[in-house]
């Protein structure tokens, strides 16, 4: 039988944990989200480190347990820490997640400006949404809101397609 | 060195803001005027919960072994809810229920700004995360706000009667004690001084596109952060809790 390096365990466990996926967007994983912020070894136990995007999230319990159970199917023992700091920011997401975005027919994040969708402002400075489908920028927005907390409805006037943004964040 | 009793009353005021404010706004879903405002005010109402959850998760850690955001959210009374009364005005027509978001949202975002240099990790991490929905929560209402105001006529009669009905109750958002007032010369919590003076640039600038005014009546109704509230808060807790408190212990 081979023993396990506590280092080998740790390997098994972030290759476990890298690949949990999001239950809403599932082509991508908590690892291109940037929801994943760590796996570590402390103190012999495996801590994992994940933040929320949105604070009201409902996915974050259900990606909290799918973690748990990558810890436990890697034959480690560990837990799991929620944290707030640094805010998550679309900024977070990777190259590779937002190509997964686009194919997947949501049109991914232009980048985060601070401050944005300003103080009492009424019109969203955001430079034109690509279209997923068809490749056109000649789309306009339906909604701020849309089928998640962080998407926001529009819709192609080349293609009449509606389609989702992942709204800058 | 401020009691971690004045760090617990702080944040219920803050938690229960955004708890009952998402109540509120849950009770609309399905009631909107059109399908896609039927999902934004869902996903205001769970930003509102989701800052509420965090809060009030924090603030159980001060309530002893047994609390938890679950025992605080469902098993407090009327009295013991530190909201603002703004958040607990019934939602009336979408003017009442815009004129009233618009209020908290152009609170919220200077308040959560200040509050996100917290010498207190936790708060600060919090309120970093919380003033970028704010953000997208003050987009919505002042457009909505400046649309109906200059929209029809009676578009316009009626936005003008929600920021008439509201208004009276906005005082009691911004009033402090000596719970803030002990964790700020802790160094805990910074300075508020400038979150009313930004809340009234960003209300007059949106009333003033919408062609509305505020009301000429100075009477303003506080108490909320005490415990003192409206009639409607004792309506609308017992339909909040009632699942919680006929099945108390129960987890699913």
């Amino acid at each position: 039988m081979v023993t396990d390096t506590p280092a080998s365990v740790l390997d098994r466990v972030r290759q476990n944990v890298q690949e949990v996926t999001d239950p809403e967007i599932p082509v991508l994983t908590i690892a291109d989200l940037g929801v994943l912020r760590s796996v570590e070894l402390i103190d012999s136990e495996v801590v994992v480190t994940i933040t929320p995007t949105y604070s009201g999230c409902p996915a974050m319990a259900h990606i909290e347990s799918q973690v748990r159970q990558a810890i436990k199917l890697a034959g480690a023992s560990g837990r799991v820490v929620t944290v707030f700091s640094p805010p998550w920011s679309t900024d977070f997401i990777t190259v590779a997640g937002r190509e997964k975005l686009e194919a997947y027919g949501i049109a991914p994040p232009h980048p985060a400006a601070h401050g944005s969708a300003g103080t009492g402002s009424t019109v969203h400075i955001r430079p034109a949404i690509r279209c997923p489908q068809c490749g056109s920028t000649n789309t306009k927005i339906i909604s701020e809101f849309g089928s998640t907390a962080c998407k926001a409805l529009y819709q192609c006037q080349a293609c009449a397609e509606p389609f989702d943004y992942f709204k800058e964040l | 060195m401020a009691d971690p009793h004045e760090l617990y009353t702080f944040l219920l005021r803050v938690g229960d803001d955004n708890l009952i404010l998402a109540q509120r706004l849950g009770e609309l879903v399905s009631w909107m005027p059109e399908l896609e405002e039927d999902i934004a005010v869902a996903n205001v109402a769970l930003d509102h919960l989701g800052q509420a959850r965090n809060v009030l998760t924090y603030a159980a850690r001060m309530a002893g072994p047994d609390a938890s955001e679950d025992t605080l959210a469902m098993e407090r009374s009327e009295r013991e809810f530190l909201n603002a009364v703004l958040v607990e005005q019934p939602n009336g027509d979408f003017g009442q229920t815009m004129a009233r978001q618009l209020f908290v949202d152009a609170y919220q975002v200077p308040f959560y700004e200040a509050l996100a240099t917290s010498s207190d990790d936790t708060v600060a991490g919090i309120a970093a995360k919380a003033v970028k929905e704010a953000r997208y929560h003050l987009a919505r209402s002042s457009n909505w706000v400046v649309v109906l105001g200059d929209g029809t006529d009676e578009s316009h009669q009626r936005m003008q009667a929600g920021i008439d009905a509201m208004w009276r109750y906005t005082a009691d958002l911004f009033f402090t004690d000596e719970t803030e007032e002990a964790l700020q010369q802790a160094g805990i919590l910074p300075s508020f001084d400038n979150i009313r003076g930004t809340f009234d640039d960003t209300v007059s600038s949106v009333l003033a596109r919408g062609l509305l005014a505020l009301p000429e009546d100075p009477y303003q109704r506080i108490g909320g952060r005490t415990g003192f509230h409206t009639e409607h808060l004792g309506h609308l807790l017992p339909d909040m809790q009632a699942l919680h408190r006929a099945n108390a212990g129960a987890s699913w």
